[in-house]
């Protein structure tokens, strides 16, 4: 039996029209779009027909909006500390919220060793920031506003309408993480009102190591990679051609089949929630119920730990992940799901199951008694849960 | 103490099928080690006839490490006399395990603590001296006494901070 892929978020699979796309390119086009010759030429042409197909996937107003880069990692690295370098004489002051991914963390925390500062606003039980937090965390200072638009660990989608009207009011540019968004929902820039968007390739079955960094025109970003002046001077480096014709096709093809994508992906979750109950319990469901992402589901399994059930899963050939801190490799549970309201223990046991067009409703209803069976496994050691038993009983 | 980067084959079996799990409710030393907030909790418990380890059991909150090393501790611990479990230590048992990830090594500090616990439960009990309630407490700060490493450069962390000098990363 070949492998249910219940973790679309950390890889999806590559779809055939991409693969050819990028074989053939493999062995005819491997010129340097730089280069002032045919077999530059050849290879500038590929890498504008792509721009303008993921431009178009996002709305933007025109392709030169869209710079390539190594995916979503650099272009969330590229959005904010480009922004704080390049407005560095304007102000010193960035507002982000306190569920933001590592990487927007991480870039913040670096350039608060920079004497930068940074304002972290609050999330609600369901994970969503209040735009009027935002409106108050702002002052003259500020530069920056950079607020996910959905968020990895537990899908809540963020009102980034409503936050771009306040930062347009108040003359500060506006960054979202849109990594786990493009190509999944329905994305429009223009409509949105950022300055900037983060996004990647994997999540609409591109290949890894591709993304892209919307920069609205006229925003002045100062490049992280120095040296040539390769996509309009903001990104140094000889392009990955070969990868983003990938997701060039990608974007095509995510354009194309939205609609259906959605139907689907909405269809599998819709039908792990209404089953749950029939194999589980003691759990709770993270994230915003109706906004948040169509592809994936958060759960918090009470009494056990969150790399046990994936390693469990994984012996079942199933793929699913965890944000506990043990699989993490860090020390902490995750601070989007204390952020939320779960306490330790509950965030030690939060699996995510990310759906795509690979999978079917059969593979959810094998999946679920699998999962019965690993979480029965795993109560069973765990002495949390005999505790609650004892009480329980002893209630009784 | 080996330290490999995947989960060695003896720790996946026992993980897998671990041995002596649950309670015994007639414990004569009860173990218990950890919190949620650290991720990881343990509880031993033993059987004691004729100053032998008669029988153990183990329940284990945590991730696959955790459970294979409580797995291999009673074990190791199962038949010995208590003279030889006092000697039991967290090394021995990341090495039975064929190694741990470097940053799961954490996860085998737990196993001999809790069952030291244990051990010294059951001879506080034949002493008649009442439980004392500061114990867990005094244990889980021996426990991180050690010196703390930076799992990724192995960089020294200076002990009450979370940042790595070495790589700059949050720990």
């Amino acid at each position: 039996m070949s492998i249910i892929n219940l973790d679309h978020i950390s890889a999806a699979p590559i779809l055939p029209e991409v693969q050819e796309a990028m074989s053939k390119a493999i062995k005819t086009n491997y010129g340097n779009p730089s280069s002032q010759h045919k077999i530059g030429d050849k290879a500038s042409e590929a890498l504008e027909t792509a721009r303008e197909s993921v431009a178009r996937l996002i709305n933007a107003a025109i392709p030169k909006e869209v710079v390539f880069t190594s995916g979503g990692t650099e272009s969330v690295n590229h959005a904010i500390k480009g922004v704080a370098f390049a407005h560095a004489d304007k102000g010193n002051h960035i507002v982000t919220s306190n569920i933001e991914h590592n990487v927007v963390l991480r870039s913040l925390r670096r350039l608060k060793m920079m004497d930068y500062q940074v304002t972290s606003v609050p999330v609600d039980e369901y994970g969503r920031v209040n735009p009027d937090h935002v409106a108050k965390a702002i002052r003259d200072e500020t530069i920056l506003v950079s607020i996910m638009h959905s968020n990895n660990e537990i899908g809540t989608i963020q009102p980034i309408e409503e936050i771009s009207q306040i930062t347009r009011e108040k003359k500060v540019l506006f960054h979202t993480d849109a990594v786990d968004s493009v190509g999944v929902v329905p994305i429009d820039v223009q409509k949105l009102g950022v300055d900037l968007l983060s996004f990647a390739s994997n999540p609409y079955y591109g290949p890894t190591g591709v993304g892209g960094l919307y920069i609205r025109r006229g925003v002045k970003v100062w490049p992280i990679l120095d040296g040539g002046v390769q996509e309009n001077n903001k990104r140094a480096g000889s392009e990955n051609l070969i990868g983003i014709i990938g997701m060039g096709v990608a974007a095509e093809l995510a354009l194309r089949d939205l609609d259906s994508r959605l139907t689907h992906v909405k269809h599998l979750r819709e039908k792990l929630l209404q089953e749950l109950p029939n194999y589980l319990s003691e759990y709770y469901i993270n994230g915003h119920p109706e906004k948040c992402l169509p592809n994936l589901v958060s759960i918090s399994i009470k009494y056990i730990e969150g790399e046990s059930v994936v390693l469990m899963l994984d012996e079942e050939d199933f793929a699913v992940s965890t944000r506990s801190a043990c699989a993490a490799g860090a020390l902490q549970a995750s601070h989007v799901l204390l952020s939320i309201g779960r306490d330790f223990a509950d965030a030690q046991g939060t699996m995510v199951v990310t759906f795509g067009v690979d999978n079917t409703e059969e593979d959810i209803l094998r999946f679920l008694k699998t999962l019965q069976e690993a979480v029965q496994t795993l109560r069973e050691i765990s002495p949390l849960y005999t505790q609650s038993r004892k009480a329980q009983a002893a209630q009784a | 103490m080996e330290e490999i980067a995947m989960y060695s084959k003896t720790v996946m079996e026992h993980f897998k099928s671990p041995k002596n799990v649950g309670v015994l409710d007639d414990a004569d030393g009860v173990g218990e080690l950890g919190n949620p907030l650290c991720g990881d909790m343990m509880t031993i418990y033993l059987k004691i006839e004729d100053e032998h380890i008669k029988d153990i059991k183990f329940q284990t909150f945590g991730c696959g490490a955790a459970i294979a090393v409580s797995s291999m501790l009673t074990e190791i611990a199962k038949g010995k006399s208590l003279e030889e479990a006092k000697k039991i230590t967290n090394k021995d048992v990341a090495e039975a395990l064929e190694g741990l990830p470097k940053n799961k090594l954490h996860c085998s500090n737990l196993g001999a603590d809790a069952l030291q616990m244990a051990i010294k439960d059951y001879e506080d009990r034949r002493a008649g001296k009442p439980k004392e309630k500061d114990d867990s407490q005094e244990e889980q700060e021996q426990t991180h006494s050690d010196k703390c490493y930076c799992p990724y450069c192995d960089t020294e962390i200076p002990e009450g901070t979370t940042f790595c000098r070495g790589c700059s990363l949050e720990v």
